[in-house]
């Protein structure tokens, strides 16, 4: 459905400085219906590239094709302006018109379209209703709320039936509470519409609720691409893993390979781990595990051979209610678990520590 | 994916099109470097031009120059000048100064109803100031000087406004409510910590004052008061209403006289505009190089927070004496002195015997003038007209240098605001000499007015709108273009009426200046294309006083209650933007 090739962008830089490159060789493709995210810190070149597909921005190289319709290709000197190319787009500052009504706003890409009358407001009522602000068709725009302005920008963007559906960090303005619903409501729209959509956030955990499959991006590039899961579980290399939630990085050389399977020697001994592309024998790795895959218990766990066991002392404790963040110490290193609040052994004691062998990722060092 | 859809998708994009948008950019590109450069270019031209003789052809010279600078009065026409402009820039300064500090920094009682008196004088056009204070203290005439004589029983003359002085003081106070709005502005955005650190620390209400609130002023007071001093050298009415009588020469009299006398010589009238022309240019770079230095200065910490104002004690009502007279000086006098005269049949100062000839028939004949009615309607009409001219070109101009990457926008940016440098007097000629040599048929027309006001107050269009187009943010537009309109529509149906409030603030602020202008159209106009402005000069030029009291005072009114309006609706915008 949508697939960008090779993309390339830069901004001019400030008076004397070159050109920035915003984003570079960003490559990916998004089939029909699914939701697609692109996640990343900011200034990872996240929003130029959904930009890039709105045309609202410019590249310098590459190709953007939707439904096999080009809409920019460096190579044929190809470029569909913005207003030409039927995608609907929600902005992060959702960008509701203050001298417009509810109606008038979402009326708008219908009047531009020159539909008659009783079509739009037909078309308008039925998208207001989808979204719930049926009853508010006349207020003014400026007295809505974030919740309702963010529904507001997205039943704009839907009234026009998009090809394709792009969202720039809707949810960040809201309280979290509310971004939490939105989040759900948001999803279970792009569900049932079926709607083609790529998705902007620096939020992993919007991400990973949302999303059909993640391109983790980072200084202009896309790092990793795969479903919430895989991104999750295993990350390609330690930008990933650290950014898409926390995990605890363990430095080791591998001493042996096996069928995606390693052995790695590290400050905790001998570590069995799920071995990442271009992990090899002899090579230095980082291994990263999660918090909530570091298994605190106070007698000796009964480990399968796939389990990493060894010994620790409790280093320090913060109870945050519904779980215990308990760092331990093994030999030099230190780790982070993340424990059920019953336990309850005391700083400076010795605990036992068990990880599995496949929620162990290593990943090579840089 | 249909067919059809598919056969689309391999359709190339077609080269730039020709759409409505892009023509309007482009006009709207080429008007602004017509307006603003070519008169300059005639300007130059005329400069080193010799006219036309009996047996010589028109040629190129330096004479025109050679007289300027090297002619007996050269060196007193310069130092008259300058006297003049620092004089009046450092007496506005201070009054403005004083007040603005009382006012953003004290607890004097009712200033919140002062800080709305102060805008007034803003609406008294400076001819109307200076005839007024002519009709105070001219030393035959004037009302201070008959009141002092009875007063002390002696014919001497107390004050005289025909002198450098007088044209000081005149020319100072005028501009002393630009002087207060400039410093009002510094003083409301420094920090009051800084204040009361030096009181912590022991420094009493003088030496906080003195050590700290003027230093930290110091950077906006001399942007100020270089502003200030190229409005007081561009400034035409004193010099002639008030110099030229008694043979006190500056370079916008000496313009003046060079155009009006026979032959005329229009050389050296051009080689004089040049070097005012140098001479406020080089003001308004100093005053920029400051503003960028400035910055250091900058103690804005941010919106919110309450500047805490100084108990004066009993020294409040002081400086709410300050208050009054001041107000009594710039507004009250000067529109008390016009009101007076117009009510008379022949100028006299106020006595009992005057009281009982007092009547309306000067406005009587000022209605019943025909020229009055076309004249009142010209200068509607070209205010009108210049305003929405210059807010539409202006609001495009704005657009362009802020939202897009057009190359060479900061020039554009430059360009538009490059009439601020032109006096009044010198964009008149730029402009006479432009269009009596590229003769399309504006001249003698009203539409070389027209012109005129657009170049000259194209800076403050753009001030009002790229303060209002800052405030939009870029996706409103982005939004609309996505949802399929194209820039023209985008720009009729989003940014347009999303400016409306700074539009229409914009629209009557330069309907106010173009009503006041004086110095340009005194240039321009032809016989039947007469203005208000000039009206009033032609009056005073005839002897007519009290005509022209009568017709002052209902432009005072008229102006007064435009400002009134332009001051609601800047507040409207105020509360949308909360």
């Amino acid at each position: 459905m949508l697939s960008v090739k090779s993309l390339f962008t830069e901004y001019a830089g400030g008076t004397g400085a070159g050109a920035v490159k915003a984003v570079q060789d960003v490559s990916f493709a998004v089939p029909e219906g699914k939701l697609f995210t692109l996640l990343g810190p900011s200034g990872c070149g996240k929003t130029t590239t959904l930009r890039s597909i709105a045309g609202l921005e410019k590249p310098i190289s590459g190709e953007i094709t939707v439904a096999g319709r080009v809409v920019y290709s460096s190579a044929s000197g190809t470029f569909v302006p913005p207003n030409k190319r039927n995608f609907g787009m929600v902005f992060q500052s959702y960008a509701i018109w203050p001298h417009m009504n509810v109606f008038e706003n979402a009326a708008f890409p219908l009047r531009v379209r020159r539909l008659g009358k009783p079509q739009i407001k037909e078309k308008v009522m039925q998208v207001l209703t989808a979204v719930a602000l049926a009853e508010l068709a006349e207020r003014d725009a400026t007295k809505l709320s974030g919740g309702q302005q963010q529904r507001l920008a997205l039943a704009r963007a839907l009234v026009m039936e998009p090809q394709l559906m792009l969202l720039d960090e809707p949810l960040s303005n809201l309280d979290a509470k509310l971004r939490d619903r939105m989040r759900s409501e948001l999803k279970r729209l792009q569900r049932e519409l079926n709607l083609t959509t790529v998705y902007v956030t620096h939020d992993q955990s919007e991400a990973l609720a949302l999303s059909h499959e993640i391109a983790v991006m980072n200084e202009g590039r896309v790092v990793q691409i795969g479903t919430p899961r895989q991104i999750y579980d295993q990350p390609k290399d330690r930008f990933v893993a650290d950014f898409v939630g926390s995990t605890n990085f363990i430095p080791g050389t591998v001493t042996a390979v096996v069928e995606g399977r390693c052995v790695v020697r590290s400050a905790l001994g001998e570590l069995k781990a799920h071995a990442s592309e271009g992990v090899s024998r002899n090579g230095s790795v980082t291994v990263s595990v999660r918090p909530e895959d570091v298994e605190l218990s106070e007698g000796e766990p009964t480990g399968t051979a796939d389990d990493n066991v060894c010994k620790a002392t409790v280093s320090s404790r913060d109870f945050l209610g519904d779980y215990l963040d308990c760092y331990v110490k093994v030999g030099d290193a230190l780790l982070l678990a993340k424990a059920h609040p019953s336990l309850r052994t005391p700083v400076g004691h010795p605990i036992y520590v068990r990880m599995k062998a496949t929620k162990c990722v290593a990943i090579p060092a840089k | 994916m249909t067919d059809a859809a598919q056969r689309m998708a391999r359709v190339p994009a077609i080269a730039p099109q020709l759409d409505l948008g892009r023509v309007i950019v482009a006009l709207c590109i080429a008007v602004v470097l017509w307006l603003a450069l070519v008169p300059l270019v005639f300007l130059l031209w005329q400069s080193v031009l010799a006219p036309e003789g009996a047996a010589l052809p028109a040629r190129m010279t330096l004479d025109n120059f050679r007289t300027a600078y090297f002619s007996g009065d050269t060196a007193r026409l310069f130092l008259n000048s300058v006297e003049f402009a620092a004089g009046a820039a450092l007496l506005a300064l201070v009054i403005g100064t004083s007040l603005a500090w009382m006012n953003e920094r004290t607890n004097t009682p009712f200033k919140a109803l002062f800080f709305a008196l102060a805008i007034i004088p803003l609406v008294i056009p400076g001819v109307l100031f200076t005839v007024s204070w002519i009709m105070l203290a001219s030393p035959r005439i004037g009302i201070l000087n008959v009141a002092l004589q009875k007063l002390f029983g002696s014919d001497a003359v107390f004050v005289n406004i025909y002198t450098m002085s007088g044209m000081i003081w005149v020319d100072g106070l005028h501009y002393s409510p630009m002087a207060f709005l400039l410093m009002s502005a510094a003083f409301r955005s420094m920090d009051p910590s800084l204040e009361e650190q030096a009181a912590m620390s022991g420094a009493s209400l003088v030496q906080t004052v003195w050590r700290i609130t003027l230093r930290l002023a110091t950077p906006a007071a001399l942007a100020s008061l270089l502003i200030l001093f190229v409005r007081a050298i561009e400034s035409f009415e004193v010099p002639a209403l008030l110099g030229l009588p008694v043979g006190i020469h500056v370079y916008t009299s000496a313009i003046y006289q060079a155009i009006h006398s026979y032959p005329s010589e229009m050389g050296l009238a051009a080689a004089y505009a040049v070097t005012l022309l140098i001479l406020s240019s080089l003001g308004i770079y100093a005053q920029s190089r400051l503003a960028g230095e400035g910055s250091r200065y900058s103690t804005v910490s941010g919106k919110g927070f309450r500047p805490r104002t100084i108990d004066l004690g009993l020294w409040r009502y002081f400086t709410a004496a300050i208050f009054i007279v001041y107000f009594v000086l710039v507004v009250l006098l000067p529109f008390l002195v016009l009101l007076w005269s117009s009510l008379q049949k022949f100028y006299r100062p106020p006595s009992l015997a005057a009281i009982k000839t007092m009547s309306l028939d000067s406005y009587r004949t000022v209605l019943d003038n025909p020229q009055f009615a076309s004249t009142v309607w010209n200068s509607l009409v070209l205010a009108a007209g210049s305003a929405g001219a210059i807010m539409f070109l202006s609001a495009v101009l704005a657009w362009l240098v802020l939202r897009t990457r057009l190359p060479g926008r900061w020039m554009l940016d430059n360009l538009a605001s490059l009439p601020l440098v032109f006096p009044g007097l010198v964009l008149g000629l730029a402009i006479m000499v432009c269009y009596l040599t590229v003769d399309i048929g504006i001249y003698g027309t009203l539409w070389i007015l027209f012109v005129a006001y657009v170049t000259r107050f194209l800076p403050y269009g753009m001030r009002f709108n790229s303060a209002s187009m800052l405030q939009i943010h870029k996706e409103l537009e982005e939004s609309a273009a996505m949802s399929g309109a194209s820039w023209s529509m985008t720009f009729r149906r989003v940014v347009l009426p999303l400016l409306k409030p700074g539009l229409l603030a914009g629209f009557i602020y330069v309907m106010i200046v173009s009503i006041r202008e004086l110095a340009s159209s005194i240039l321009l106009y032809s016989p039947g294309n007469e203005v208000v402005s000039i009206m009033i000069w032609e009056l005073w030029q005839n002897g007519q006083y009290v005509e022209l009291s009568a017709l002052g005072v209902m432009l005072i009114i008229a102006l007064f209650f435009l400002v009134m309006l332009a001051q609601a609706l800047g507040r409207r915008i105020g509360i949308a933007e909360a």
